[in-house]
């Protein structure tokens, strides 16, 4: 596909167009990729760990692209993409290059949100091209939420069947391994969100008797709220449900979510209020958050998995286990948070500063290119906990009528901020090469 | 074979009838736009006092049909008679700051027709670049568009929007700005744009259109003819906005003229000399015209018929720009609270919907006197990979 990148579709060049008695000028005329590697990666899947590094030798006649495993190749031949231009004359040219690069952070994430608004596979996989083009190696899926659950689960078909928005607004699995292999083909991880206890309600339409419903005074009212903590059914499904998900999605990560859970609902409910007090919670229900959670992540360890967990559950004190990964969303004074998490010994990935959902008007992608994830206070130990970042793309008011304009080039400026260097910050410079790099793009 | 037919006898033909079609001409400000349209059993008919109306009804009547469960089309018995509330329902589009491929204007037209807009504002040129390919002056457009092979409109692209809009009941009316956002005009135009100085040396630099020589006015003259023929529709936008004064003061023929003329230094007064001899031009071309609120407000004579386009929010709150150009017995339209290119997050149509065009102080013929607005998308971060999408 890079052949096609750089010269355009094949059928369209003319071969051999050397006018006679040319100047006989230096031609490339092989890209050699070496993998220095035994076990390249070429039939896996990449991982945190993977190593991304290349080298990268342009002169002629030969230019070698060198790595350790197949993903820093993957990552070279975008960067070796990127040095090809074309002059007035419809030639392609090169510059003779040394390039010894690897990225800064190992993860570095585009967030996509399927469940406010479904996203036809076409779109995902057009976002995966772009993220290849910007280094981005993980797929955040955010594929379920209150409003729709569009993900078909073998175990609980009625799931999808009555969560979904419509039979065609479904991941079939099918559709969900081509998003897995697209994505492993481009050296992206697909980390699949299944946000509980809260931003559940279309769980609910699926599985009776899973949410907690909610009281007025004696009476039911109809509505339900988050998952409820107190029934042994609600961990039953749990457990049968995620070890659906460890199979379905390869990657050694899955983001169980945890955030913005409302307690109203919670505390409106008898059995629930009987509960708190058996198990000696008083009246605080970060603590029935806290049995929740702790009793999912245990569910899904045993599976072999390690998870990640929006930042409440490690501000309500959940016992998380050591190897936990905390995503900093909140806006308000996230250097603190970092330090917080860092500071209590877990993995930090960095979101806040980089909600792309809210759009404004002007050349926003300053102020992303801008953030430094690594401005706060802590010590080395505590940066290199800090793995990575994601731009997050909520689906509030996006669909795929308007998520490339939406989400891309300004994602570029995240994607930069992850994979380069510190020091690299001028944004005039970054401005000239974010301009040709969205043409290129295009 | 259904048991049951819940639908009626199925109706097969829309009849359309007009009074005065005038399919053949050009929608106007004051083309008659109502409609009527009748549903009932057996029987669907648009009627109108002219095409321009059918247009309407049609639209309607397409938003009219639903679809059941089983793929069957049907319509609800109706009766509606509708005409706008105003006759200028204008779209701004900015084909200077990014060009915006031929498709891209005859898709917005399209969706303009959606939604009943009838006025396509074609900002076509402006200090970026010069897309519009003149017969007159072949240079303006060879030196001042991004790329003079594959960034102008030539005549048959301009002459297919055109087309394709009045197919839709769309008026185009260009804006050829002056005589500030005309930096691009200056390379095909040598001599047009002020040259400024640094202290008793040119600059290099050029500001607005010079106001003092002939030849500016012979030039504005030959290119406003083209225009006037290219263009059918009565009005053309002039202009007139964010005249930045800086470079006018700093060339010393100007400022030698100005006290010829007795100006003193207030160059809002220059600005109205040029303006002033514009619009006389135009008027001998047999054309009315829109401009921007700065030529009101810069208090240039401007003829009783003018169309005053208000769009800054701020500098005085626009209800009262409406009020004062209204009192003053000018024609209005409203664009300040409708600058869509300025997005922001969330459901911000709310605030867009919430507008009163009338909501100021004043008499009912005041009240008259706004004739409309216009939706504007102003081009600096917009081009077509994202036009449609920010738009509607």
């Amino acid at each position: 596909r890079y052949y096609e990148y750089m010269f355009g579709q094949p059928r369209r060049r003319k071969r051999g167009r050397r006018t006679p008695g040319a100047r006989a000028e230096p031609e490339l005329s092989q890209l050699q990729v070496v993998i220095q590697s035994r076990d390249p990666g070429c039939h896996s899947y990449p991982h945190l760990a993977s190593s991304e590094a290349y080298h990268l030798t342009v002169t002629e006649p030969v230019a070698i692209l060198k790595a350790d495993e197949v993903w820093g190749a993957l990552r070279g031949l975008e960067t070796f993409s990127q040095l090809v231009h074309e002059d007035d004359y419809g030639s392609f040219l090169v510059n003779e290059s040394e390039i010894d690069d690897f990225p800064r952070f190992a993860h570095r994430g585009i967030l996509l949100d399927t469940s406010r608004h479904y996203l036809p596979l076409k779109s995902i996989l057009t976002n995966l091209d772009a993220m290849a083009f910007n280094k981005f190696n993980v797929l955040h899926w955010h594929i379920v939420d209150d409003q729709s659950f569009p993900y078909q689960s073998i175990s609980f078909p009625d799931l999808s069947d009555k969560g979904a928005y419509s039979y065609n607004h479904i991941y079939t699995p099918a559709d969900v391994r081509l998003v897995i292999e697209y994505a492993r083909l481009r050296g992206i991880r697909v980390i699949p969100e299944f946000d509980t206890p809260g931003h559940t309600q279309s769980w609910g339409r699926g599985q009776k008797d899973l949410l907690t419903p909610c009281y007025s005074g004696e009476q039911p009212t109809g509505s339900f709220g988050p998952v409820n903590p107190i029934l042994n059914t609600t961990y039953d499904f749990m457990t049968k449900f995620f070890k659906e998900i460890s199979s379905v999605f390869p990657d050694a990560y899955i983001h169980l979510g945890g955030d913005e859970v409302n307690f109203d609902c919670w505390k409106s409910n008898p059995e629930v209020k009987k509960f708190m007090k058996k198990q000696g919670f008083g009246i605080d229900y970060a603590k029935l958050e806290s049995y929740y959670i702790q009793k999912i992540l245990d569910i899904v360890s045993s599976y072999n998995k390690g998870y990640i967990v929006w930042q409440e559950v490690f501000d309500n004190k959940a016992q998380l286990k050591p190897d936990t990964v905390v995503q900093v969303w909140i806006g308000n004074n996230y250097a603190h948070e970092l330090s917080s998490v860092t500071g209590a010994g877990f993995t930090a990935i960095l979101a806040a500063p980089w909600y792309l959902d809210y759009i404004s008007y002007g050349q926003d992608w300053k102020k992303y290119y801008s953030v430094e994830p690594l401005n706060f206070p802590g010590s080395e130990k505590q940066k290199k906990l800090l793995i990575g970042g994601e731009a997050c793309l909520w689906g509030e008011f996006v669909d795929a009528t308007n998520l490339t304009p939406r989400l891309w080039p300004r994602a570029s400026a995240v994607g930069e901020r992850l994979w380069s260097s510190r020091n690299v910050t001028n944004l005039q410079d970054a401005y000239e090469r974010l301009t040709n790099h969205r043409c290129r793009m295009l | 074979a259904e048991n049951e037919q819940p639908w009626g006898t199925p109706c097969t033909q829309l009849l359309v009838f007009v009074a005065t079609p005038g399919c053949n001409g050009f929608p106007s400000l004051d083309s008659k736009e109502s409609y009527k349209l009748s549903v009932s059993e057996g029987s669907l008919l648009l009627s109108a006092d002219a095409v321009w109306g059918a247009l309407r009804g049609l639209e309607t009547f397409s938003q009219l049909v639903g679809r059941d469960e089983n793929g069957t089309y049907y319509i609800n018995k109706t009766e509606i008679v509708d005409f706008p509330r105003f006759p200028h329902r204008g779209l701004l589009l900015d084909t200077s700051r990014h060009y915006l491929p031929l498709r891209a204007i005859l898709e917005t037209l399209d969706v303009m027709a959606y939604n009943k807009f009838n006025v396509f504002h074609w900002h076509i040129v402006d200090d970026p670049s010069f897309p519009y390919e003149s017969w007159t002056f072949p240079e303006l457009s060879k030196q001042g568009a991004f790329n003079a092979m594959t960034h102008v409109y030539t005549a048959s692209d301009v002459q297919m929007v055109i087309e394709y809009a009045r197919l839709r009941g769309i008026r185009v009316i260009a804006e050829f700005d002056t005589p500030g956002h005309t930096l691009s005009w200056g390379p095909g135009a040598p001599g047009l744009l002020t040259p400024c100085y640094l202290g008793k040396d040119p600059s290099g630099t050029y500001g607005p259109i010079n106001p003092i020589l002939n030849s500016t006015y012979q030039f504005v003259t030959s290119l406003f003819q083209e225009v006037s023929t290219v263009f059918p529709d009565f009005f053309l936008h002039l202009g007139g906005d964010e005249v930045d004064f800086t470079c006018w003061k700093s060339n010393p023929k100007i400022r030698a003229f100005m006290k010829e003329m007795g100006f003193g230094e207030d160059y809002k007064k220059l600005e109205s000399f040029y303006i002033q001899r514009l619009l006389d031009i135009i008027s001998s071309l047999g054309k009315g015209y829109i401009v921007w609120q700065e030529v009101f407000d810069n208090e240039v004579k401007v003829r009783p018929d003018t169309i005053i386009h208000v769009w800054k929010e701020n500098s005085t709150p626009y209800m009262e720009e409406m009020a004062n150009v209204t009192k003053a017995g000018y024609r209005a339209l409203l664009s300040a609270p409708w600058y869509l290119n300025h997005i922001s997050y969330g459901q911000d149509w709310m605030v867009a919907y919430k507008v009163e065009p009338l909501g100021f102080e004043g008499v009912p013929e005041q009240k008259d006197r706004v004739i409309g607005g216009e939706a504007c998308m102003w081009g600096e971060y917009v081009d077509v990979t994202n036009l449609a999408p920010r738009l509607w």
